[in-house]
Parts: structure tokens; sequence; C-alpha cells
């Protein structure tokens, strides 16, 4: 059986995987790492997005074996080592920007490359074609679109533009 | 999804050597083709995973942009120089499926698959892009031969893309299949050397297609009331639950038009 | 510590491991030695099982075992059981077909299990489930109620007649009639509610264990109910006794209803587990999910208002067909009959009411209760219909309602199809919409939106529903196998700290976070030292669980009845501690204190004394301060309001898009103002759903067309726009919180609001109705064809 080796959260891990295995299974079943989730076969819902070498990606469509030798990071690798949430993480909280929960790691995990991807300013309307990538049934985005834009100045250390507040 | 052997060469040359095996399958982006493979409608014995082969990158050099065949539909979107020289083709880029999508999926990837419903292939198609491959050099024209069929032999891999420049105008706008997202009708319209060009996508059963009325209409007059009354005949195009072939061939001219207006 | 009682927008205290991705999911959950099932299902709407050949599958690496549904029926067990009996208008019981665990003889729908492989693990399972070889002999399949009534349909169950589950009814039909007989004019309108499919974002999944030692078996599962589904597998299918079995459901990724019934997979992975002596998982794919949830909706419905030349309604006549899908899934009957009819009075005083409501089998997913469940249907139906009697009669819309709103000095109000309403004002909830939605300057808003090649419309709906139905007798006397109370008990401990154990689920409604701002506001606990306990049948006395909206008005109120007791007591030992009369003590903000005096004592010193009851009234009082409590509700709640949407259609394209919803809603008294917003917003982006693009579509012979996300249409982001929420507030009069519940509001007053105004928006080509979802080739094609009635204004 083939061997991938990666870095994820920081932590380096060589694991055997089929040829087959999905980046998703090997973080669920072989890391134990349950907070990147599974919603679909298609590649639509996103509450399996990860980031790979700081990019966010959706797991169920990416093979174990092309992550070999990639930085991944996924929603346990986001807070301080003493808990101290992402400003992602305490946006969603403070906006109730999530109910069931289980969209939000994909979620949380496609927002912060949102924002990474826009330093100068992110529009409401940004934010939610931003996130066509992902299906939420709870929240009906609003609290969403509202967390992301409230995290925009967090993350890049910045009063909030007018198109985002 | 079924077993295979994984393979990630790191030579052209090996990965044809490969790709000539029965059963072998090229995986680029991986963005169609893994959820392809997750519904076992492909079996491979081996996945050559063209990764390794250093065909990713966007140039820019005079009359041409060439753009690696592993190029990320992100990476196309972002290159400031596809945005000014050819803005619908960075359009377009910025279009395909979701963030996630486009940071793995591949120009050279998609116009591989050619699926019936990608947006490449009216960009390639309408700008005359010429596929370059490691064997050949292929033009748009003789490319496309149909839904997932194209020119290329099963053992022949495209390496880059290549874009003649001026383009003096250029856009796509597309109808999106409401659940799937894929184009239910594409339609992208330039003007460069190579004359006025419309080509379309999503809505034929055959694949992308040139929409020769409308260049005609359009080469005389770049107006969006130049299209205005052109019909596309139903016959041949898609129907499903999303949308008839008569409300796809109405589609076709409304894309046709926003794609002109946008151009303008 | 900030306010954090009733009224607060308490941050959740759930939100900490969700955010963090340590949710424990049923998939989350591997068990020692676990192996993996995967489902082989019907690819086949209606076929005869000739054989299986599972001899192959059976030899394929990592396979343990292969099981039919001959080897169910060889162990005995039951079919999956159906909690509710209508009677048809003769007074002989509905048909009731077996529903077998896995299909025997015959397949009835596509996704119909035919077999189970358990392989070492999941991939080697479903590999080896494609080696299995099913003999079928196709048979005729139906999907749409019409073609199941029609005098030629097949049979999709050898013993039903006609297809006909029941033919039910309800209403005063001779009142009704003598009124259509009288009146100036009736309206009527035939209209479809579209088949939609729930979607809980977690795909079902279940985990089956039994301990070798004690024969003790253990389902984790995604449940919105774990009592109920320990009551149903264990009683009717798999003949184990409640103390013999435990039903765990964790953290749950959303139900809408879907997860409220009993599976097949719970009662596979339970028995496999026995059998195989070792724990057994299965979890959907998503396209499973599409095949095997029990899906929503899906009627064909009459309506016909009999009205004064003024629009005073003066009777209402309905006739539905609904789709019951191939079985009976748990809740299936009561949906389209006392989830439904008994709605259609909706906020109106319409004097005279009759509706026919038949049920039907067709080889399709068995259909059930989604988000609304009935109300939707039923609100759906009146609000369009109130909106055709407008265009047909002229009177304005929102007039015309005004005209016929049940006055806020009528409650309770009886209406002519049983419910009682105890509390509401619908000229207030209309008001308050009316403005927040800028109502009266709409018209600029849409000479606007023409300047820019869109056609704009407004859509009001105002609606009433029922939550929490109860109480058990009645409830009992119309059909239901169970009762409809709720559980709670409240734990002090010794120290102080709370334990809030529910029998109702959380599964995105934040009950972690409400029921302990619920027990902090009258137990004067900090929330931090309140635990919320839900979803293990182990852990909690009983419990009926969560839908219907009734977690609130019906599991709170049963916290209250808890916490009165523990007061109760608590001021009995305070009253020995304090040597005071026990008439003398009273209880606030945490203390008990000596009525007149400065003399107190904390809860926790209470909660101390009885636990180490030193100085404690013994010869009284039992130690200890834990009381549980059954409430049982005197009538359903029936929160209401208003909603009105702004929808922008492409002129050349007919893409119908929402720019503006408004929602007024009265719920009741309200705990946490946030997470009732939240609510709020996520139902109606499920109205909106239905209204404009979700849609189960099935082929005429059964073959489901909408399989996966590439075809069934979900709301994204980018389709919804900021969804205004506010509220007028009349209390519930016959529970203790005067809470009505609001986890369906949103699903059930948009939708009509939103098809309200993309019929507006086409007003220019004299649209009278169209059916959901409104898709754009659907709006196109009116645009095409109509005749523009006039010029845009």
């Amino acid at each position: 059986m083939p061997q991938v080796t990666l870095t994820v959260n920081g932590k380096s891990h060589s694991v055997e995987v089929e040829g087959r295995t999905l980046l998703v299974e090997l973080l669920r079943e072989k890391l134990a790492l349950t907070g990147t989730h599974v919603g679909c076969d298609t590649s639509q819902c996103g509450a399996c997005v990860v980031h790979v070498d700081g990019r966010s990606i959706k797991s169920c469509t990416m093979l174990a074996m092309q992550a070999n030798g990639a930085a991944v990071t996924t929603i346990e690798g986001l807070a301080q080592a003493d808990g101290t949430l992402h400003p992602m993480q305490e946006m969603f909280r403070e906006h109730h920007a999530l109910q069931c929960g289980f969209c939000t790691p994909g979620m949380v995990m496609s927002a912060i490359d949102l924002v990474n991807m826009h330093p100068d300013g992110l529009t409401e309307h940004e934010i939610r074609e931003g996130l066509e990538g992902n299906l939420c049934r709870c929240t009906g985005y609003h609290n969403i679109v509202k967390a992301i834009a409230a995290a925009w100045p967090l993350m890049h250390n910045k009063q909030a533009p007018a198109a985002a507040a | 999804m079924y077993d295979f052997t994984y393979q990630k060469p790191s030579s052209i040359a090996d990965a044809v050597k490969l790709l000539a095996e029965p059963e072998a399958k090229a995986l680029a982006g991986g963005q169609t083709f893994i959820p392809v493979l997750k519904q076992r409608l492909n079996k491979p014995s081996t996945l050559v995973d063209l990764a390794g082969l250093g065909l990713a990158g966007i140039k820019a050099e005079g009359d041409k942009i060439t753009i690696g065949a592993m190029t990320t539909h992100g990476a196309i979107a972002a290159s400031p120089e596809i945005k000014k020289a050819i803005p619908g083709l960075s359009m377009m880029a910025g279009w395909i499926g979701d963030t996630q999508v486009r940071h793995c999926g591949t120009m050279g990837g998609s116009l591989a698959n050619n699926d019936p419903s990608a947006c490449y292939p009216a960009a390639v198609l309408a700008l005359n892009a010429t596929i370059v491959t490691d064997k050949r050099r292929i033009g748009a024209d003789e490319y496309f031969q149909g839904m997932f069929t194209t020119a290329l032999a099963t053992d022949e891999l495209i390496t880059s893309i290549e874009f003649a420049l001026p383009v003096e105008k250029s856009a796509y706008e597309k109808f999106r299949n409401p659940a799937s997202r894929y184009a239910m009708v594409g339609v992208f319209v330039a003007k460069s050397a190579a004359g006025v060009r419309v080509a379309v996508t999503g809505a034929s059963q055959n694949g992308v297609f040139r929409h020769t009325e409308m260049e005609q209409a359009l080469s005389g007059n770049w107006s969006p009331d130049a299209i205005a009354h052109i019909k596309t005949p139903p016959g041949g195009l898609n129907s499903d639950i999303h949308g008839s072939a008569e409300y796809r061939a109405h589609l076709i001219t409304v894309m046709a038009k926003r794609a002109v207006a946008a151009a303008s | 510590m900030g306010f954090e009682g009733i009224g607060a927008s308490v941050r959740r205290k759930e939100d900490g491991r969700f955010l963090a991705g340590r949710g424990n999911y049923v998939d989350d959950i591997n068990r020692p030695g676990q192996l993996y099932a995967f489902i082989r299902r019907s690819d086949r709407p209606h076929a005869r099982i000739g054989g299986i050949d599972t001899g192959r599958a059976a030899s394929a690496p990592g396979v343990v075992a292969v099981f039919t549904g001959r080897d169910i029926e060889a162990d005995g067990l039951g079919g999956l059981p159906c909690g509710w009996q209508i009677h048809n208008k003769d007074g002989s019981p509905m048909a009731e077909p077996p529903h077998p665990v896995i299909a025997v003889g015959k397949v009835r729908h596509v996704g119909d299990p035919v077999a189970v492989v358990i392989a070492e693990t999941r991939q080697q399972a479903k590999d080896a489930a494609e080696l299995l070889v099913i003999d079928y002999q196709d048979l005729p399949g139906i999907a749409s109620v019409r073609d199941a009534v029609s005098p030629a349909a097949a049979r999709v169950h050898d013993d039903v007649v006609g297809n006909v589950c029941y033919d039910w009814h309800i209403g005063d039909k001779a009142a009704v009639d003598a009124a259509f007989e009288r009146a100036a004019r009736v309206v009527r309108l035939d209209l479809t509610n579209n088949r939609l499919i729930p979607n809980a974002m977690e795909p079902r999944s279940a985990v089956g264990e039994c301990d070798p030692s004690s024969g003790d078996y253990t389902l984790w599962t995604t449940s919105q109910n774990p009592h109920v589904i320990r009551l149903l597998m264990g009683a009717f299918v798999l003949h184990v006794p409640e103390s013999k079995l435990r039903v765990v459901a964790p953290d749950v990724g959303g139900g809408f209803g879907s997860k409220i019934y009993h599976y097949a997979e719970e009662a596979i992975v339970t028995w496999a587990a026995g059998k195989l002596k070792r724990p057994v998982k299965w979890t959907a794919e998503r396209f499973e999910s599409f095949m095997s949830d029990a899906h929503g909706r899906d009627h064909e419905s009459v309506a016909e208002m009999a009205i004064t030349e003024q629009g005073t309604f003066l009777a209402l006549r309905v006739s539905t067909l609904c789709n019951m899908g191939a079985y009976l899934s748990t809740f299936a009957p009561c949906v389209p009959t006392y989830l439904y009819a008994t709605l259609l009075a909706g906020v109106y005083k319409t004097p005279a009411i009759y509706a026919e409501v038949k049920a039907v089998f067709t080889n399709t997913v068995p259909v059930d209760a989604y988000r609304g469940a009935g109300r939707p249907e039923a609100t759906y139906l009146l609000e369009r219909l109130v909106d055709v009697i407008a265009y047909d009669t002229g009177i304005d819309k929102v007039e015309l309602r005004r005209r016929n709103f049940i006055p806020s000095d009528a409650f309770p109000y009886q209406t002519p199809v049983a419910l009682q309403y105890d509390s509401g004002d619908y000229e207030a909830t209309l008001r308050t919409a009316l403005q927040a939605a800028d109502w009266d300057s709409f018209e600029e808003r849409r000479r606007e939106a023409a300047s820019r090649g869109k056609l704009r419309g407004i859509g009001i709906s105002t609606y009433l529903e029922a939550c929490g139905i109860a109480p058990s007798k009645v409830v009992g006397s119309l059909g239901a196998r169970a009762g409809l109370y709720e559980v709670a008990s409240i734990r002090v401990h010794p120290t102080g700290s709370v334990s809030v154990l529910t029998g109702a689920h959380s599964h995105g409604q934040g009950h972690e976070t409400t029921f302990a701002q619920l027990v902090s506001e009258q137990l004067g606990v900090p929330i931090s030292q309140v635990e919320v306990v839900h979803g293990d049948t182990a852990k909690i006395p009983f419990g009926m669980g969560t839908y219907g909206s009734r977690s609130l008005p019906v599991g709170g109120s049963a916290m209250v009845k808890a916490m009165d007791k523990i007061i109760a007591k608590g001021k009995k030992i305070a009253a020995h501690l304090m040597e005071a009369a026990v008439e003398d003590i009273e209880f606030k903000e945490g203390k008990f204190t000596v009525t007149g005096t400065d003399k107190s004592k904390a809860l926790a010193e209470i909660s101390l004394a009885a636990y180490v009851p030193h100085n404690y009234p013994i010869e009284e009082l039992e130690p200890g301060l834990d009381e549980t409590a059954f409430y049982d509700p005197k009538n359903f709640t029936f929160p209401g309001g208003c909603h009105i949407c702004e929808v922008e259609i492409e002129a050349d394209a007919g893409m119908a898009r929402v720019v503006r919803f408004t929602a007024v809603d009265d719920i009741g008294r309200v705990i946490n103002p946030m997470i009732v917003e939240g609510q709020v917003q996520g139902g109606v982006c499920q109205g909106v759903g239905q209204a404009l693009m979700e849609h189960a579509v099935y082929d005429a012979q059964g073959q489901l067309l909408t399989g996966s996300y590439m075809d069934y249409t979900m709301p994204r982001a980018e389709d919804v726009p900021d969804i205004k929420v506010g509220s007028e507030t009349t209390l519930c009069t016959h529970n203790p919180l005067g809470s009505k519940g609001c986890g369906e509001v949103g699903a059930i007053g948009s939708p009509p609001a939103v098809m309200n105004a993309v019929v507006d928006a086409l007003k220019q080509y004299n649209v009278r109705h169209l059916d959901m979802p409104a898709t754009p080739e659907k709006i196109w094609t009116i645009m095409r064809d109509g005749q523009p009635a006039m010029a845009a204004e």
C-alpha cells in the first residue's frame, strides 16, 4: 500500500493508504480528526473543506496521495494552543453563524480563505458569492455573512471598510 | 471508488509511458474526475497524477499568452496579465465551480475531458486558441469533436494552451444549472485577429459549437442589438428537468447579448 | 455575569465544541472491533425479486456477512411500525401494508433496501455489495398521486385497492355546500405543493453494539427523538425490552423532521451487531439520503372559497390528494390530516370549512413531516387562494385579508376544523410587517427595478400555525399511538450546580443555551453552572423528542414544572434551617428568604443540606434535590404572523430572486432572541428554496431524477437576501411560559409570500397562478406566451 507523508496542523504523519483513499478519509479515519465532515458525494456541500498549503480545498475531492508532502490545516488546527479561538471562529460564535454545527468546520475554513484572498476589502456580495461551495441548511446564511464581514478587519488588523461593515 | 495504482511521474515521457497502459487514466486537478470515480463510473487500473510535470504557469510574451495545462482556474483568474489581455478568459476562470474547485481544477484537465457543460471549451474555441500537446499543436476548430470527445490520442498529453494576442474584445456569460452550477448555457464572444467568434457551451448535445450566424451579425455591428433577433434552432440542444431545448435556445441569445454588452 | 435569563441574546454554550471541530456526531463514533454495513438498494421503482445471489459478495475480501430480507424474516423481526392510524370517512381504519426492514419479494421504490453487506471496512462492504446478483422482474411503477388513483393504475401493495391508504374528511360538508349555494361568487384554485427532500447537512448514520456479557444493546443514531426510536425499534421490530436497549442521539447535524422516524438502518445495525457480536456502523452517502430519507409535501389540491360581493369568506372547500410514498413512514398519516386540514381556517373567520384528503401509495420514497409538516401546505393553499380571490375580485389583497381576520378580541376562537386558538393579534403583526417592509413605497421600487430590466413584485402572507401538538388524550382519539407530553428532570447537585435532563433533543436549536437560560432565570444560577443533558435514553427518564416546534412550549414547560417542585421542596428545607414557617419562605434570584427579614439561604446551601441531611426535616422529607415532571399540554400553541417578500425577475432569462424579505412573527415569550432570529432566517431560507428552486422530481414510472446535488437545487448564500425579522407578541395562555414555538414559522409563512410576489411581478402578463417551484423556465414560458394585459405601469 502506498505511503503518504504530510503535515497536519503542524504535526507530521506518515500513513499507509490505498490509492483511492480520499484526503478526508485519511483525516477522519486514520488520524481521528473528525472535525472535518462529509456531507455529499458530488463536491457541492463543502462540509469537508480544509486548507492544503494555505488554500481551501474540498478534501472529499482530493486523493490522500495528492496531499503527499503538503501542509494541511483542519478546523482542529485553528485555535491557539491555549484554546483561544481564531477570529473567524470567534465571529461565528458572536454572530450566531452556526446552528447544528455540521457545515461549520468547512464553512469556517472556506471563510478564512475568502478573507485571506481579499486583503483590500470584502463586500457582502463577494462574501455570498465566495460561499458558492458551501451549503448550510440551518442558518439561512445571513449570520454567516455577518460573521465573515466582522472577521475581515480582525484578520487584516484593519478597520472595517464601509463595504464590509 | 474502485481502487487503483497511484503514480506521480516527474517527466512527460514517463507520464506518457504510464498512460499507454490499458485502463490508465490521467489525473489533473481531479475536480470532475474524482467525483466520477467516486460514483464508480470509471474503473482505471492506474491513475497518473500530472502534478509533478511542471506544467503549471502563465507566460505572457508579446503576441501570445501561454497557459500551462496544469494551471488552476484560480491562478488564471488571478493573473493580472490575463485580466489585461483577455478579460473574458479571466472572468470565465473566476466563475468556474467554487473557490475550492478553482484552487484545484486545471485548464488542461477541463479541456482534455471536454465535458459538454464545461466553460473553457467556449473560450478556447472563441479565441481560436492552440492546444499544445507533447506531440503536436492542435487548432481549436479541430480539437473539439463532440461531447467528451477531442482530437487527443489516449496517450497524448496537453502541455499548454496558447492564446494569440491582441484580443480586442472578449467576454463570457453563462446561465448556470441552478443545482450543479455547471453551465446550462455559456457564451463566449471574442473579437481578435481570428475575427469575431462566438462559442456556445452547455447547450448542445454535441458539446461546444460556434454560432456562425451571430458571428456574422457581430462582425458588422458589435452590439447586443445586432444579435437580439437571432434565434437558435432547438434541434440538437440538450433538454432536461432544468431547461428544455427551447429554453436553452432562448438563453443562447440572452447570454450572447449580455456577453457582447460586457465586452463593449 | 451579565443578564443571561429570559430575553437575553446569550451566545451559545454549544458553539465552543462545534467551532473547534470537537462535535460528536454519529459518524465520528468508532467502537472497538467495529464493522461497516453497506446497503444495496433497489435501482428499480417497482419489481419482483426473483432471487438474490449472495455468493460472490459473501466471499469477497473483508466480508463478514451478507443479509437479505429473508434473514430478517427468519429471525422473526417485525416490520417498521407506523405511529398514527387514520380512519376513513366510513370509520374503517386506513390501509397499513407491511414495511419490511429489508425488502422481501418485491421492491417498491428506488432506494428500497435489498440486502446489507457487512465487512471490515466501508470500502470492502461497498465493493462486495456490487457483487450481489439480484434477479429483478420489473413491474409497472407509479410516481404521481394522480396516476396512483387512476382506474388503470397498478397496485403498489397487492392488498391495497386503488392504492388508497385512507380517504378522510373533516368539517361540516352540509354547511359548506349550503354556503356555496347561496354565495355571490366562488373562487377556485388548483394547486400543487411540490415534493421536497429535507437535506439535513449531516447524512443519517447509525452504530449498533451489543454487550456480549449482558446482552444489552446500544444504538447511536442520528435521531430527533431517541426514546421514540427505542420504543418503536425495541417493541415492534427487534422485540427487545427497553431495559436492554439504549439509544443515544449525540450531536445531530440538522433534522427538519427527517430524523424523527424509525428507519430500517437503525434496526439493521442493532440486529446485526447482536448476531455478529461486533459493533456495526452504517453512514449514508448523500445519494442514499436522497432515496431513503423521508421526503416532504407532495400534495395536489383543489381549493374553493365561497365569498360575498364584498369578499367576505363564507365557506372553504378543499380536496387534497397526497403522496405517502411506497410505505408508511412513522408519522406520515397525521401530516396531511391533523397537521394540515385542521389549519385551513388560518387567520380567517371562515364560518364553514370542509376538507377531504385522500392519501395514496406510489413507488416513491415514503413521505412524512418536513419542517412545518402539513402547516406549510395549508398556509400555501390558503394564502395563494386569498391572493387569487383578490385577483379575481379586484379587492386589494391587504384589505381582503383584514376584512376576514379573526379579530383580536375573539379569542379563544373555535374554528370549524377542530382547533381552538388561544391567542393572537393578526392585525398587529400585519401592521408591523407592512411598516417594516415599506409596503406603501413599493411601486417606486417596482419602477426603479423596471429601469434595470427587472420585473419586481411584492407578496404577502398572513399565516397561522399550530405547534406542540397535544394533549395526549386528544391526539390519542385522533389516531396517535403515542402520548405527546414532554419530560424534564432538574437535578440540583450538592454544591448547587444544576443538570437539566430533557426529553427534547437539540440538533441545531441551541437547547443547551436556551434551557440553561430558562433554568438560570427560575433558579438564579449562572448558566455556566447549568448543564443540559439530552439525547441518551440511559440518562434521561423519558422523552418524546424535538419536532413540531415543541421543545420550548412543551419541553420548557416540563422544566418549569420540575423547577416548581424543586423550589417547593427547597422552601421546606429552608423553613427548617431558618426555623420559619414554610408559608413565610419566598424564593427569588437564587435565594430562599424568610419574608420580611434579612434571613436567607442560597440555593447551594439548601442543596448541600439536602444531600448532607444532618440538620434536615428527615421525618417529612426525603434527602436530595432532584425532581422530574411530565408536562402534557392542554392545547396546541398557535404562532402566527406576517411575511412580506419582494422578488425581482430578469426580464430576459426569467430568473427570479428574492431581494427583500420581512418576517414579523408572534411566537409568544422568547427566551433567546438571537436564537429565534436564527431559526426564522433558516426557516425562511428553506421556504424560499421550496418556492423558487427545490423539487424532488420523479419520472412517471418512479425513477428519481433529482438524486444528488447535481440536480436537486439547494438554496445557497447568494440566493437569499438579508431577512428582516421582527415580532409582535401575544402570550400563549395555557402553558406556564407563554411560549408558542419558533422552529417552523419561517418555512410555513414564507413560500406563499414568495409566490405571491412572483405572481405580482408578472402582473403585466395577467398571471393568476403558477406552481412552485417558480423556476426560470416556468417564468420565461409565461413571459413568452403571456399577452401583456396592459402596458407596464
